[in-house]
C-alpha cells in the first residue's frame, strides 16, 4: 500500500491542493480588481467610491458576496430551470478553467500544455454559451434580445482576436504560452545591440495588432464601450435581467475573470509576460510573477479607464468596426507579418 | 504520449475545482437564503407590464448570417494555426500556398462587402 | 495508465449518452445542448489519442462556431413538435440506411486492421513521434505542401459557403438610413456650416 500512496495518492493531493490554492488566490485578486475598478471609475468622476466596509472600503467585494448569498434566488416561472441555472455555472467555470494554462513565471503554471494559446482561444469561444443559454432560458424579452446581441458581438470580435494570435504565432512559432513569453527576450532592441528591454516585446513590432487586440478584448468580454448586451438604457440588464442572488454574481464573476484573463493574455502575447522591462540588476531581482501581475494590472487599469471615459457604441457601429475595420486590418497584418518573417529568415 | 497526457491532468483537476467552487456558489442561496416567491415576483420582467406572449420570438435573419460568416472566418483561423506554427519549415512554398487560400477567401470577403452583407440595419 | 482508461470510458459513455439524448430530447434547444456535450466529449477522446490540436480545433470550430449557428437556427424557428414527430417514421428508413453505411465503413476500417496489421505501418506518411514534433507542427508540415490541393479545395468550399449564405439570407430593408463613417470624418467647417449675415427684422429667405 505504501507504493500506492507514494505514486498515486500524494501527487494527487498536491495537485488538488495547488489547484485549490491557485483558485482561491485568483478569486481574491478578482475581488480586489472589482474594488479597484470601482475606485478608478469613481476617481475619474470625482467620487469616493466604496469606502465604508473595512479600511478604505477594502472589504467591499466580500460584503457584496455575502449580501448576494443571502438574497432570495428567483427562478422565473416561465424559465427552463435546468438551463437557467446551468448558464451562470458554465460562464464562471469556463472563465476560471482558462487560467490553468496561464504561466505567471517560467515554470509557474498549473498545466504547461503544448497548445496553450489554442486552449485559451477555445475557452473564450465557448464563453458565448453562458450568455445565450441564460438569455434563452429566462424566457423574457430583454434577456433574449441581450443574448442575441451579445452572441453576434462576441462572435464578430473573436475572428479578429484569432488573427491577432496568428500574427504573434508567426513571430514565435509555438503554441506554448511559455515559449511565447521567452521568444520576447530577444527582438528589436537586442537586434540593435541594446541590452534586453521592453523594446524587444511584441507590442512594438506588432503595435497595430496590440491595439486591435486590446479593443477586441473589450468587445469580446462585453466591457464598456461595447457593453451593448447589458445596455441598461435599452435592455434593462440584458441577459442578466431575470437573475438574482448568486446566479447573478456568477455571471458577474465570470465576466470579470474573463476580463482579467484577456489582460493576462495581452501580457503574454505583447508585454513580455514575466520579463523585466529593463536589464538593470534591481529590476532583474524582482520575481517574474510580480512583473506578470503588474503588467496584467496595468492592462486592467487601461480597461477601467476606457470604461470611465468612452461612451457606449451603437450596435451598427460596433459591427462595422469588427467586420469592416478590424477583420481586413488584421488579415492584412497576417500577410505582412508572414512576408517579413519569411524575408528575414532568408536574409 | 504519456507525458503529453500527464500535462493535461492538472488541467482536469483545475476544472474540477472550478466546478466545485461554482456549484457551491450556485447552491448556497438555495440553502441559506430566505424564500418567499409569489406569482408577480416570478413573472418575467417587462417594465411593470404583464408579459403578454412568449418571449422567444422570431428574430432578424441577419444574426444567422453573422453566425455563418463567423464559422467561415473561424475555419480560416483554424487553418492558419498549424501554418503559423510550422511556418519556419515551410518556406516560400508554404507562404504562397496560404496566400492563394487567403486570396480565395478575400474574394469572398470583397463580395460580402460589395453586397452589403456587412452593413447592419 | 489506468487513469487513461478511466477517462476513455467516461468520455465514451457520456458521448454515447448525449448522442442518444440529441435524438430523444423533446425540446430542440436541449438537443443542441446535448450535441455540444457530445462534441466536447469527442474532443476529450481525441485528446486521449494524443491529437491535442484536433481536439481543441474541434472545440473551437464545432462547439464555438457551428453549434452557435445551430442554436440560433433552433431558437429562431417556431418548431411545431407534433409535425416534427410525424416525420420521424418517414425518415427512419433513410436514417437507418445512413447508420448502416457508417457502421459498415467502421467495420471495414477496424476489420482491415485486424486482418492485416501491417497496413497501419504502410501509410504514406507515418505519424511522427510526439517527442520530436508536436502534432500541430506535424499537421502544418503536411497540409500546406503535400496536401496542397485538398487545402485549396477547402478554401474554395469556404468561398462557396460564403457566397451561398449571402445569396440565401441577405435581404436589405428599404429606407434604412446608414451611417457612413468616411463621409462623417471628411466633414470640415467649410462643408458643414454656412455663416450668413442676418439683417435685423428681415430674417433668412
Amino acid at each position: 500500500m505504501g507504493g500506492f500512496a507514494e505514486t498515486y495518492f500524494w501527487p494527487a493531493v498536491t495537485m488538488i491542493l495547488t489547484s485549490v490554492v491557485a483558485m482561491l488566490v485568483l478569486l481574491v485578486i478578482i475581488a480586489y480588481l472589482l474594488y479597484a475598478d470601482r475606485k478608478v471609475w469613481a476617481a475619474v468622476q470625482l467620487r469616493r467610491g466604496p469606502n465604508v466596509v473595512g479600511p478604505w472600503g477594502l472589504l467591499q467585494s466580500f460584503a457584496d458576496l455575502l449580501k448576494f448569498v443571502f438574497k432570495e434566488p428567483i427562478i422565473p416561472s416561465g424559465a427552463n430551470k435546468g438551463i437557467f441555472l446551468l448558464a451562470p455555472l458554465i460562464s464562471t467555470v469556463l472563465a476560471l478553467a482558462a487560467w490553468a494554462v496561464v504561466p505567471l513565471d517560467d515554470g509557474v503554471v498549473i498545466a504547461d500544455i503544448n497548445v496553450g494559446v489554442l486552449y485559451i482561444f477555445a475557452i473564450s469561444s465557448l464563453a458565448v454559451y453562458g450568455i445565450i443559454m441564460g438569455g434563452w432560458a429566462s424566457n423574457s424579452k430583454y434577456p433574449f434580445l441581450g443574448a442575441l446581441r451579445s452572441a453576434a458581438q462576441m462572435v464578430s470580435y473573436e475572428v479578429s482576436i484569432g488573427f491577432v494570435i496568428i500574427c504573434v504565432l508567426l513571430v514565435v512559432g509555438s503554441l506554448n504560452l511559455t515559449d511565447i513569453v521567452l521568444a520576447q527576450a530577444e527582438g528589436i532592441g537586442t537586434a540593435m545591440g541594446l541590452a534586453p528591454s521592453l523594446l524587444d516585446w511584441h507590442w512594438l513590432i506588432l503595435l497595430p495588432m496590440f491595439v486591435v487586440f486590446f479593443i477586441s478584448a473589450l468587445a469580446e468580454t462585453n466591457r464598456p464601450p461595447f457593453d451593448l448586451p447589458e445596455a441598461e438604457s435599452e435592455l434593462v440588464a440584458g441577459y442578466m435581467s431575470e437573475y438574482s442572488s448568486t446566479p447573478y454574481v456568477m455571471f458577474f464573476l465570470g465576466e470579470y475573470v474573463a476580463i482579467t484573463l484577456m489582460c493576462a493574455l495581452g501580457t503574454i502575447l505583447f508585454l513580455g509576460g514575466w520579463l523585466p522591462p529593463l536589464d538593470v540588476a534591481w529590476l532583474n531581482w524582482v520575481p517574474g510573477t510580480v512583473w506578470f501581475v503588474a503588467k496584467t494590472l496595468f492592462l486592467f487599469f487601461l480597461m477601467a479607464m476606457v470604461k470611465a471615459f468612452v461612451p457606449r457604441y451603437r450596435y451598427d457601429q460596433l459591427m462595422r468596426l469588427g467586420w469592416k475595420v478590424f477583420l481586413p486590418l488584421s488579415l492584412a497584418m497576417v500577410v505582412a507579418v508572414a512576408a517579413v518573417v519569411q524575408l528575414t529568415a532568408e536574409g | 504520449m504519456e507525458a503529453l497526457l500527464e500535462s493535461y491532468l492538472p488541467l482536469v483537476v483545475f476544472i474540477g475545482v472550478a466546478l466545485v467552487i461554482g456549484l457551491a456558489l450556485l447552491i448556497a442561496p438555495f440553502i441559506v437564503a430566505y424564500k418567499n416567491p409569489d406569482p408577480e415576483k416570478l413573472s418575467a420582467y417587462e417594465c411593470g407590464f404583464a408579459p403578454f406572449d412568449d418571449a422567444r420570438m422570431k428574430f432578424d435573419i441577419r444574426f444567422y448570417l453573422v453566425a455563418i460568416l463567423f464559422i467561415i472566418f473561424d475555419l480560416e483561423v483554424a487553418f492558419l494555426f498549424p501554418w503559423a506554427v510550422s511556418f519556419g519549415d515551410l518556406g516560400w512554398f508554404g507562404f504562397w500556398s496560404m496566400m492563394i487560400f487567403l486570396g480565395v477567401l478575400t474574394i469572398g470577403f470583397v463580395y460580402e462587402w460589395k453586397k452589403g452583407a456587412l452593413e447592419w440595419d | 495508465m489506468t487513469l487513461t482508461g478511466l477517462f476513455f470510458y467516461l468520455f465514451s459513455a457520456v458521448l454515447v449518452a448525449s448522442g442518444l439524448m440529441v435524438i430523444a430530447a423533446r425540446q430542440p434547444v436541449h438537443s443542441v445542448l446535448f450535441l455540444i456535450l457530445g462534441f466536447v466529449n469527442a474532443a476529450g477522446l481525441f485528446m486521449l489519442l494524443g491529437a491535442e490540436f484536433l481536439a481543441l480545433i474541434l472545440v473551437v470550430v464545432y462547439v464555438g462556431a457551428v453549434a452557435v449557428l445551430f442554436l440560433f437556427v433552433v431558437m429562431m424557428l417556431d418548431i411545431d413538435f407534433a409535425e416534427l414527430r410525424q416525420g420521424f417514421l418517414n425518415y427512419l428508413p433513410v436514417g437507418a440506411l445512413v447508420g448502416v453505411v457508417i457502421l459498415v465503413e467502421l467495420l471495414v476500417v477496424v476489420g482491415g486492421r485486424a486482418i492485416a496489421p501491417e497496413v497501419v505501418e504502410s501509410v504514406p506518411v507515418p505519424i511522427p513521434d510526439h517527442d520530436d514534433v508536436s502534432n500541430t507542427e506535424a499537421i502544418g508540415q503536411l497540409l500546406y505542401t503535400r496536401y496542397l490541393f485538398y487545402f485549396q479545395a477547402a478554401g474554395l468550399i469556404l468561398l462557396v459557403a460564403m457566397v451561398g449564405a449571402i445569396v440565401l439570407t441577405l435581404r436589405h430593408k428599404e429606407g434604412v438610413k446608414r451611417q457612413s463613417a468616411a463621409v462623417q470624418i471628411a466633414r470640415n467647417p467649410a462643408t458643414a456650416i454656412e455663416v450668413r449675415k442676418v439683417e435685423p427684422g428681415k430674417g433668412l429667405s
